[in-house]
């Protein structure tokens, strides 16, 4: 018996590493997909055959429950991605420290000699970071929902960061006096304070982040839900457990680090650094005058393109306008014109929010191009399109250290001939400086809802003959 | 630093003779698991990094494995009703996640495949 667990177990194992090998490629990825479907079926099932697994109603009714709210998760709007996903962050870091709890007072009841100070420590962790990984990731998920309760704006105070990390220190020492003495008197009650210091730390954690950050913390929160998945192994002697939550582990911190590149930060930046705060510094500078285009002009001009880069940011998620730029990419395909997308490492709320929005759209993936690659054409392009895009295309972003933005590598739409961008209105972005992409000369406003204006281009392409 | 730190502390103790072994393949399967998965993630399209995260996230619910033994196995209610939520919870990431992921991927395609519906 133990023998085909373990061995369904490999199979697992190998069929999830598959599952990721599979996504390097949009044509392969699907197969990828049902890859983990099986190694998760083979495994659910090796579980329960085994023979300490007695008792079935729960299972039943628990996995049931599961189907009944996993099914409507997974028809969200694509817009509503980010929150889902932080949503499932959550529900991954829930079950790893209910699971520790639950062995923890187990084991306590009966059979404290197995509350060896290894397994010991890895509960500690894997309740650590579970429930910190729980309330970190609903709190991104309110912020991501804009759920009225949870502050949008990054929320600081005095001694945010030297209070967070305190809590965590006392989080650790209680951590450590369990491990050192599981069964005194006053354990069972010292492992509930960590529960809930560690509650309470990721709400803390979250409050000071800004939107902008979302695509790393997202990041740092699936590796966090992984390395929980780990602990859990290490406390229930399970391998399957501990590759599996390696490998989402590893996908978390590879994401995050690229994340971080994109923004030029640091891990420590991001989750300390409380973004919101530079924005004053700039206010009270000149004002310039934004120069407002029509939409038939800019229907005219982009009608002589031959190369047209369409940026996409979160405002185009925001507006629900990708279906729209779609219009307008076939508007201007019939007309030979070249249209490509540049795809801004961490546009969007989450790492790959805008391909997915686009391929929903029905944009062959094949003209979406990296920042990297679209850069160095950026010179041979007629017309640069930003939709809802800010701070990834801010020139100042190269040279202006005070800005927050400073040093994070931006796609060159200021090297296009002619730059259109969308803006719903006159307000400063995120990071809460002007873009001087705006006020250069070579750009053109399109003030309004992104989805209105572009509807608005396609109709004037299309003949103004209100085709749709 | 004075002292022994926890790390010693930990390992110095008598009980570790019991497990010394587990722990050990333990810690390698995590070090050497970790290592596949930078490799093979860092493979993964940049295209893909939405889907990539759903993906991971089901298979992170593998924690499915340990919620069904708890709640299965002849403990106390108590406990079995803290599995029985963790079952439930790692249930919905795992249905939630491979659907969506499959639902999302569907939507990548490239030029010469025919548009389905939708007037253009």
């Amino acid at each position: 018996m133990r023998a085909v667990v373990q061995l369904s177990y490999l199979l697992a194992t190998s069929l999830f590493v598959f599952a990721l090998y599979w996504m390097n490629a949009p044509k392969t990825a699907r197969r990828g997909v049902f890859a983990g479907i099986a190694a998760m079926g083979i495994a659910v099932v090796a579980t329960w055959i085994q023979p300490e697994v007695i008792h079935h109603g729960w299972i039943v009714l628990a996995i049931f429950a599961g189907f009944l709210v996993g099914v409507p998760l997974s028809r969200v709007p694509l817009t509503a991605v980010p929150q889902r996903t932080a949503l499932s962050h959550a529900f991954g870091g829930l079950a790893a420290g209910l699971v520790g709890t639950a062995k923890y007072y187990l084991w306590l009841g009966e059979g404290p000699e197995n509350l060896t100070p290894f397994r010991m420590t890895a509960i500690v962790v894997e309740i650590i970071l579970g429930y910190l990984t729980f309330t970190g990731s609903l709190m991104a998920a309110g912020k991501l929902q804009e759920v009225r309760w949870i502050p949008q704006r990054p929320v600081t105070y005095r001694f945010q960061n030297v209070g967070n990390i305190g809590l965590l220190v006392v989080a650790a020492v209680l951590g450590v006096a369990l491990v050192l003495q599981p069964t005194a008197a006053w354990a069972p009650a010292v492992f509930p304070v960590i529960i809930g210091l560690a509650l309470l730390f990721g709400v803390l954690l979250i409050i000071p982040i800004g939107g902008a950050d979302m695509p790393t913390v997202i990041s740092i929160l699936n590796s966090y839900a992984g390395l929980a998945a780990v602990a859990m192994g290490f406390v229930l002697d399970n391998k399957l457990l501990i590759t599996a939550g390696a490998l989402d582990g590893s996908s978390g911190f590879i994401l995050s680090i690229i994340m971080c590149r994109a923004m030029n930060r640091s891990f420590t930046n991001v989750l300390f650094g409380a973004f919101g705060q530079v924005q004053q510094l700039k206010a009270g500078g000149e004002q310039k005058e934004y120069k407002a285009e029509s939409i038939e002009g800019a229907a005219q001009v982009l009608e002589q393109a031959n190369l047209v880069v369409v940026i996409p940011g979160y405002g185009m998620a925001v507006a629900q306008a990708q279906h729209k730029v779609r219009e307008l990419h076939d508007q201007l395909k019939k007309r030979g014109i070249t249209v490509k997308f540049a795809i801004h490492p961490v546009a969007g709320r989450m790492p790959g929010h805008m391909n997915v929005l686009l391929a929903e759209a029905d944009i062959p993936y094949t003209d979406l191009v990296e920042m990297d690659e679209i850069n160095p054409e950026m010179p041979q392009c007629d017309v640069a399109l930003v939709v809802g895009a800010n701070d990834v295309v801010n020139p100042a972003a190269r040279y202006d250290k005070s800005t927050p933005i400073y040093g994070m590598p931006i796609i060159d739409a200021d090297k296009a001939r002619t730059v259109f961008a969308i803006k719903r209105s006159k307000n400063p972005g995120f990071a809460g400086i002007d873009n001087e992409l705006y006020f250069a000369e070579k750009t053109w406003m399109l003030f309004g809802d992104a989805k209105h204006v572009i509807g608005e281009l396609v109709k004037q392409l299309s003949g103004g003959a209100g085709m749709h | 630093m004075q002292g022994p730190t926890i790390v010693d502390s930990v390992l110095a103790h008598p009980e570790m003779a019991r497990e010394p072994l587990d722990f050990w393949s333990m810690l390698f399967v995590f070090v050497l698991a970790t290592f596949i998965g930078l490799g093979v993630i860092r493979r993964v399209s940049r295209l893909l990094y939405t889907p990539l995260m759903s993906l991971t996230n089901a298979i992170s619910a593998i924690a499915v494995v340990g919620s069904i033994i708890v709640t299965g196995a002849d403990y106390p209610p108590v406990i079995r009703l803290l599995g029985a939520i963790a079952l439930f919870a790692s249930m919905t990431n795992i249905v939630s996640g491979f659907l969506i992921t499959d639902r999302m991927l569907k939507m990548f395609k490239t030029e010469d495949k025919p548009r389905e519906g939708g007037p253009a």
